[in-house]
């Protein structure tokens, strides 16, 4: 373990600690958030009694979708708008304003459209993270070398070619970029929904647990949400690393 | 072969032709999806005229302009501290910048029910919210920007004899200023973002709190009015604020894209 990460790794255990000293102390009382060891063990409970798993399980089976969909979509849209200068003109200044648009505030009339299920919360998922994989690839697409498509070209490539061997694998680091996103939003869309109407999921039983004053149940689904994001992002984060170092970018 | 500038028009071809057509998928979805679901854009308007002219709407307006005012005050100030601390002190930096590229990508979403128990329902609640949304980005983009300042820079401040003060005010933040702002300009649509998200699962007023309210009636007319508004407001501020962005890159001559985010 690097010098670093030992930092890192004593800079969150203090930060932990201190949490847990000023619960035990009563400076936190117990109905605002238990003692974080205390979330641990109810974590671990939680996870063997299997009470929540069909939850956890719909979550992230939704998140899964939506975030398939979403980096499939954007890069075969990325693809095909990036040499298309009008289509680009028209929409640049969406990509760069869409991130202030309340995309859950449509969460209702896609209720409405498609009934309590599965369906809308997807759509929300993949209408959140597509844009980040569109961006950050025609980021990544923009910078392929020219002399890398002319000499595909004389080597006699044709254009479908040149995307899958030339281009797309120089930008994979940017497209990595956006799918990191397309995680995180396709997590936040799915149970983002669940918190405002559902039946099901790990957004739907937090709430239930806040309301009903259940905090046995509500810390650990959160970290636990908490936990599955980072360790995915982190792995996705080791990828990108090993790219840029096979390039010896870094 | 470069094209002759065609003057405003070649700038505002795109989003001119962009709002065109959000109007007509809008009219198409209202074909398709029919009274049930939709209003169509004519309706829309009118709707929110006579919504605007009264004065049901005004107090939740202003709360959540209140609202989200104060969650960017927190975000820009603690962000740019958070930012310039990491940023000037070199082990801090690497120590906690990937903590915070972390923090950025979990679903801050569900923290919801934390900060409300923490803050109560009401005013600090949302504003906690957003700022919690908007502190991150801030905070990495400002790191970067002190990181980028080139040493040149600085060491001729050294030679100049600059005071700190100076140094701060003539050359470290007027070379750091056009990243720093893409991070503000980020940090406040995410704040808004944060904000209403607050006001929707954690408070008792404001438009986010009516569009609940709306979905729990299905009041289609208010729902399709408030995400309308609420669409076109954070639309423009972002817009404005893009265009600010572009003038400070241009002028800077700087390439966004070492950023650690790059939309």
């Amino acid at each position: 373990m690097s010098r670093l990460s030992r930092y890192r790794l004593l800079a969150i255990i203090v930060a932990v600690a201190i949490v847990e000293a000023m619960c035990r102390i009563g400076w936190i009382d117990r109905f605002t958030m238990q003692p974080p060891l205390q979330i641990a063990i109810d974590l671990w409970k939680l996870l063997v009694s299997g009470k929540h798993l069909d939850a956890i399980g719909k979550t992230m089976g939704n998140a899964a979708i939506g975030f398939v969909l979403a980096v499939s979509a954007g890069v075969v849209v990325a693809v095909a708008v990036h040499r298309r200068r009008l289509l680009r003109e028209t929409l640049e200044p969406l990509f760069a304003t869409y991130y202030a648009i309340p995309v859950l505030a449509f969460y209702p009339l896609l209720i409405i459209l498609f009934g309590v299920g599965d369906a809308p919360k997807i759509t929300i998922a993949f209408m959140l993270g597509v844009i980040a994989v569109i961006v950050n690839l025609l980021n990544g697409l923009d910078r392929v070398p020219p002399v890398l498509i002319k000499t595909a070209r004389v080597v006699g490539m044709g254009p479908t070619q040149i995307v899958w061997r030339v281009t797309l694998p120089f930008s994979a680091p940017y497209l990595l970029t956006g799918v990191k996103f397309a995680l995180a939003y396709s997590l936040i869309g799915i149970i983002g929904s669940e918190f405002i109407m559902s039946t099901d999921g790990m957004g739907f039983e937090i709430s239930f647990a806040y309301n009903n004053f259940d905090n046995a149940t509500m810390y650990p689904l959160i970290v636990l949400i908490l936990l599955i994001s980072i360790s995915l992002n982190f792995a996705l984060g080791t990828i990108e690393k090993q790219i840029l170092q096979r390039r010896g970018l870094r | 072969m470069r094209r002759i500038d065609a003057g405003p028009w070649q700038a505002w071809r795109g989003p001119i032709i962009l709002i065109v057509s959000v109007f007509v998928v809008w009219q198409g979805l209202y074909l398709l999806a029919g009274e049930m679901a939709m209003r169509s854009p004519m309706q829309t308007f009118s709707y929110l005229g006579k919504l605007l002219a009264g004065d049901r709407i005004w107090p939740h307006i202003h709360e959540t302009a209140k609202a989200s005012a104060l969650a960017v005050v927190f975000s820009v100030v603690l962000g740019l501290a958070i930012g310039l601390a990491l940023g000037f002190r070199k082990l801090a930096g690497e120590v906690f910048e990937p903590m915070l590229v972390a923090a950025y990508s979990i679903p801050k979403l569900t923290l919801y029910p934390i900060l409300l128990l923490s803050f109560g329902l009401g005013m600090s609640a949302k504003v906690a919210f957003g700022a919690l949304h908007g502190i991150i980005p801030i905070a990495l983009f400002t790191i970067n920007a002190v990181r980028n300042i080139r040493p040149i820079l600085i060491k001729t401040g050294r030679v100049l004899g600059y005071s700190p003060w100076e140094m701060g005010w003539r050359i470290l933040i007027p070379a750091a200023l056009p990243e720093i702002f893409t991070g503000i300009r980020i940090g406040f649509s995410l704040t808004l973002i944060g904000t209403l998200l607050g006001e929707m699962f954690a408070s008792q007023r404001g438009l986010g709190n009516q569009l609940m309210k709306a979905i729990g009636l299905h009041d289609v007319d208010l729902i399709v009015a408030i995400a309308f508004l609420l669409t076109s407001v954070a639309a423009l501020g972002s817009g404005i604020l893009l265009a600010i962005d572009r003038r400070f890159q241009t002028r800077m001559q700087t390439q966004p894209g070492h950023s650690p985010n790059s939309f």
